[in-house]
């Protein structure tokens, strides 16, 4: 079990004509919802390079969250189609690369629906919270521990017979 | 003044970046004339105690092809970056883990699975698999641990320069080569190949639509492929936009797409995230389940973007997969 003191890191990317003013909306209406996103304010959902997006959870978010206008909305007109395409694949391939479909979201959120922020935020930290952390980092060192047993096998080769480990292959 | 010495080693990969170096052709013969080689376990009769007595940084560079996935390999990688003065990442396998590294999609146990019980052409009734350690005639005999991550040669020691490809063509090798021999050489951690994507060699540029637009997602052996288009402009996936030239377009030439052996430029850190981006943005449909339709023309978006590079990816592996025993640990 994870640490009961854990809360999740989720890092989230706003645009700027939307969902960025929604959640300034959210603060100036004094509305309450959980302290657990990081917000990157972006100029257009269609500016969120999927590499940011498996940055943030390399380096140690336990999910993205990624807000724009609604379909026909975009300031850009059409940015937030481009995201919506790339998020149908993206979504697929962190299935297959064994990521939990919940720890990344995409969410329509327009200026004036700063109870929307407080609910999506609220929710998906409820979810991440059932899923528990993602801990890439820490993972990256569990993977790499075996390039560390190295010198132990060697040296471990000139201990009596019985103190060796099983064989580790089967 | 004695010849610079030269090493070439193999990991995990198939023998194509030995070709590779045989394909110099008679310029093999210069190579020969300029260095001594004097570790080449393919084509020479060294042995491992003939590197390890040589002194360190003796050899001027070596060229290391493969993935590295067992612990001889690691061993061997080790004790070659010791012995050289350049040790180069020589192929897509050493330069980010190549197609060895698409098994980072799954546990160590489904691959020795399949591998020894499953595979149909395998007759092994008793399910024998190899093991680290077993008697015979009571003798103790040993094998190579098999790590549970295929790593690229830089995720295990220190990489000087990255000859990519796969295999790298002779031109960029005997160029690389050349660079050395002269000391002219690039910073440190530069991948000798032209810092270009390979749309800008290929012959098929000028059919490139300023504007794509794909209704749909075509596969290559399914398709009736046009010589001289654009792949891309044809619906086929071809990696050109997210990876850097250098093979002059070898694979368009014999009218295939590109798979993206050559990795990304150096202004993209993840060649699979950056292809799934293009293509996906210039996907025509404006609702999603439009949208997924078209995008379902790519069953399997991690082959297809990372089919080289898993194992330098962000993600690196499948995150789920388990990780090293504790018990295999000291």
């Amino acid at each position: 079990m994870h640490d009961p003191n854990w809360q999740p890191r989720i890092v989230a990317f706003f645009c700027n004509w939307c969902t960025y003013t929604a959640a300034d909306l959210a603060g100036v209406s004094r509305i309450k919802y959980a302290p657990n996103i990081r917000v990157i304010r972006l100029m257009c959902s269609g500016r969120v390079d999927p590499q940011f997006i498996l940055t943030a959870l390399a380096q140690g978010a336990d999910g993205v969250l990624i807000g724009g206008c609604h379909i026909g909305d975009c300031h850009y007109s059409e940015g937030n189609l481009k995201t919506l395409r790339r998020f149908e694949l993206l979504r697929r391939m962190l299935r297959d690369m064994g990521i939990e479909e919940q720890r990344v979201r995409l969410e329509w959120i327009s200026a004036s629906e700063g109870d929307k922020v407080r609910s999506v935020v609220d929710d998906m930290v409820g979810q991440l919270r059932a899923l528990g952390p993602l801990g890439m980092p820490r993972r990256f060192e569990e993977w790499d521990r075996e390039l560390n047993v190295l010198e132990a096998e060697v040296n471990g080769a000139q201990a009596p017979a019985g103190a060796k480990p099983e064989a580790v292959h089967a | 003044m004695p010849k610079p010495k030269i090493g070439i080693y193999w990991c995990s990969s198939c023998g194509g970046c030995e070709e590779a170096v045989v394909d110099l052709a008679d310029d093999l013969l210069g190579v020969v004339e300029a260095v001594d080689i004097v570790f080449w376990p393919v084509a020479m009769d060294f042995k491992k105690h003939d590197v390890a007595a040589m002194p360190d940084k003796s050899v001027m560079a070596t060229l290391l092809n493969g993935a590295i996935r067992t612990s001889e390999q690691e061993e061997m990688a080790r004790m070659l970056r010791e012995k050289s003065r350049y040790l180069i990442a020589y192929g897509a396998c050493a330069c980010s883990g190549g197609i060895p590294a698409l098994a980072n999609q799954f546990p160590r146990e489904q691959v020795m699975r399949y591998i020894y019980e499953e595979t149909p052409t395998m007759a092994n009734e008793g399910r024998v698999r190899p093991r680290a350690a077993s008697q015979d005639n009571g003798h103790a005999l040993t094998l190579p641990a098999f790590h549970n991550v295929v790593r690229s040669l830089d995720q295990v020691v220190e990489v000087d320069y990255y000859i990519p490809g796969c295999p790298p063509t002779p031109k960029i090798t005997k160029a690389a080569i050349g660079a050395l021999l002269e000391g002219k050489l690039p910073p440190k951690g530069s991948v000798l190949a032209p810092d270009i994507a390979l749309c800008d060699q290929c012959a098929r540029k000028a059919s490139k639509p300023a504007d794509l637009s794909f209704q749909e997602f075509r596969r290559p052996h399914l398709t009736a492929l046009d010589p001289k288009k654009c792949f891309l402009a044809q619906g086929v996936v071809c990696m050109g936009p997210a990876t850097r030239g250098g093979c002059e377009a070898a694979c368009l030439h014999g009218n295939m797409p590109c798979t993206g052996c050559f990795g990304p430029t150096s202004r993209v850190r993840d060649q699979g995230a950056k292809m799934l981006s293009s293509l996906c943005a210039n996907v025509e449909a404006r609702d999603e389940s439009t949208a997924r339709g078209v995008l379902d023309g790519i069953p399997d978006p991690v082959g297809t973007f990372y089919r080289y590079g898993l194992a330098k990816s962000l993600l690196r592996r499948k995150v789920d997969l388990p990780a090293p025993e504790e018990a295999a640990a000291p």
